[in-house]
C-alpha cells in the first residue's frame, strides 16, 4: 500500500465484502434475534465502506464514486484482506471472523479518529463506536460457543484454527499509511487473548501466513462474491438506482 | 451454561425472556415484549438491539419468561371485580365527623 487513497480503499473494501458475507445470513441465522443483529451489523459495515469508497473516490479524483468503485472493479482490483472474503462457513466460523475484524477494526478507526486527515478521523470517530458492539457481540457468542457444549467447543476451535493464519495479513506493516496497521497488534492481542482464554479456546501456533488481499491477489472465493454482487450492475451499467 | 435441549422435533431455541424498558423520560418499566437468548446478558444485548434500538438513558430488565407466575384468566372475576354492589367498602361510605383535621 502506498498513500492515502490506497490505503482509504483498502479499509473500504474490507468493510464491503464483509458487509456482503454478513448479508448472506439475512433469514439463515439460527435464531430471529440473531438474524437482526447480523443485519445490524452488516448495515453498519456497509454504512463505513460507503464513506470509505466515497472518500477513496475523491482522493483518486478519477471520477469514480462508491458505486463505480463497489461494482466495476474486478478481485484483481480489490484490495480487501483474505479474512473477510471467506465463506460464511457454521455459524462459530462467522462469529469468529467478525472477532478477529472487529478486534482490528477498533483500534483501527479509534487510531484513525485521531490522524490527521479531517475525513478519515471523521469516520474513524462514527465507525469506532459501531466496531465497539461488533465487537462485544461476537466476543459474547465465541465465548458461549467455545464454553458451551462439547460440540459447540468443537466447532469454535476448528474456526479459530482455520481463521488463525488469515489475521497476520492485518498487521502488515506500512509506515507511509495514516494509520501503520502494525501498530495496532498490541490492543488486538489484548482483546482477542482473553476471550480465547474465557472461550476455554486454544491460541493456535503462528506458522502460514497469507497474505495478498491488499495487493489484489485473493483467494477464490473473492470473484465468485463479486459475481454475485456485481451481476446487476454488470449487465445495466449506467442505469440510476 | 444455559438449558438447551436437543429435541426430536427439531432445532433447538434458546429460553424465553421478558422484556421491561423505562424510556429515557420515563417513569416506570413496561413490558414492551419478548424474545430468545442462551442467556441473560444475551438477553439484554438482544433486548437493546430489539426494542430501544441502542439508545442512551434507557433501563431493561430481563426475566426468564419461567420466572413470571401470571393471574389465571379463569379467576379474573374475583381478582379484579370491584363489588361495587357493597358501598361499604367505598371510602365515601363512612360520614367523616367534624372536627377531623388533615383526612
Amino acid at each position: 500500500m502506498n498513500g492515502p487513497f490506497d490505503f482509504t480503499l483498502a479499509l473500504g473494501d474490507d468493510a464491503l465484502v464483509a458487509a456482503q458475507r454478513l448479508g448472506e445470513w439475512a433469514t439463515r441465522a439460527p435464531e430471529m434475534e440473531e438474524d437482526i443483529a447480523l443485519a445490524n451489523i452488516a448495515l453498519d459495515q456497509l454504512g463505513a465502506a460507503r464513506l470509505l469508497l466515497s472518500y477513496a473516490g475523491e482522493l483518486e479524483g478519477a471520477g469514480r464514486d462508491e458505486d463505480a468503485l463497489a461494482f466495476l472493479r474486478d478481485d484483481r482490483e480489490f484490495r480487501n484482506c483474505l479474512l473477510v472474503e471467506l465463506p460464511n462457513g457454521d455459524f462459530a466460523v462467522t462469529m469468529v471472523k467478525l472477532l478477529l475484524l472487529s478486534a482490528y477494526q477498533v483500534p483501527l478507526y479509534t487510531a484513525l479518529a485521531g490522524c490527521a486527515d479531517e475525513r478519515l478521523a471523521a469516520i474513524g470517530a462514527k465507525a469506532r463506536k459501531e466496531s465497539a458492539y461488533h465487537l462485544d457481540h461476537s466476543a459474547l457468542w465465541v465465548k458461549r460457543l467455545g464454553d458451551g457444549t462439547d460440540e459447540s467447543h468443537r466447532r469454535a476451535q476448528a474456526a479459530v484454527d482455520q481463521l488463525w493464519p488469515y489475521h497476520h495479513e492485518l498487521f502488515t506493516a506500512d509506515p507511509a499509511a495514516p494509520v501503520d496497521p502494525a501498530a495496532l497488534r498490541a490492543d488486538f492481542d489484548a482483546v482477542v487473548s482473553p476471550v480465547l482464554a474465557e472461550a476455554t479456546l486454544t491460541r493456535p501456533a503462528d506458522g502460514w501466513k497469507p497474505g495478498g488481499g491488499r495487493a489484489g491477489v485473493h483467494t477464490e472465493h473473492l470473484s465468485f462474491l463479486l459475481a454475485e454482487m456485481q451481476v446487476l450492475h454488470r449487465a445495466h451499467p449506467g442505469a440510476q438506482w | 451454561m444455559s438449558e438447551q435441549r436437543e429435541t426430536p422435533q427439531g432445532p433447538v431455541t434458546s429460553p424465553l425472556w421478558e422484556v421491561f424498558v423505562r424510556p429515557r423520560r420515563g417513569l416506570s418499566h413496561t413490558h414492551v415484549g419478548s424474545l430468545h437468548a442462551p442467556d441473560a446478558e444475551l438477553a439484554l444485548r438482544n433486548a437493546r438491539d430489539l426494542y430501544t434500538r441502542r439508545q442512551e438513558g434507557v433501563s431493561i430488565w430481563v426475566v426468564p419468561a419461567g420466572a413470571i407466575t401470571a393471574s389465571s384468566p379463569d379467576e379474573k372475576d374475583a381478582f379484579f371485580d370491584p363489588a361495587a354492589d357493597k358501598v361499604y367498602r367505598h371510602p365515601t361510605f363512612y360520614e367523616v365527623p367534624d372536627g377531623v383535621a388533615h383526612l
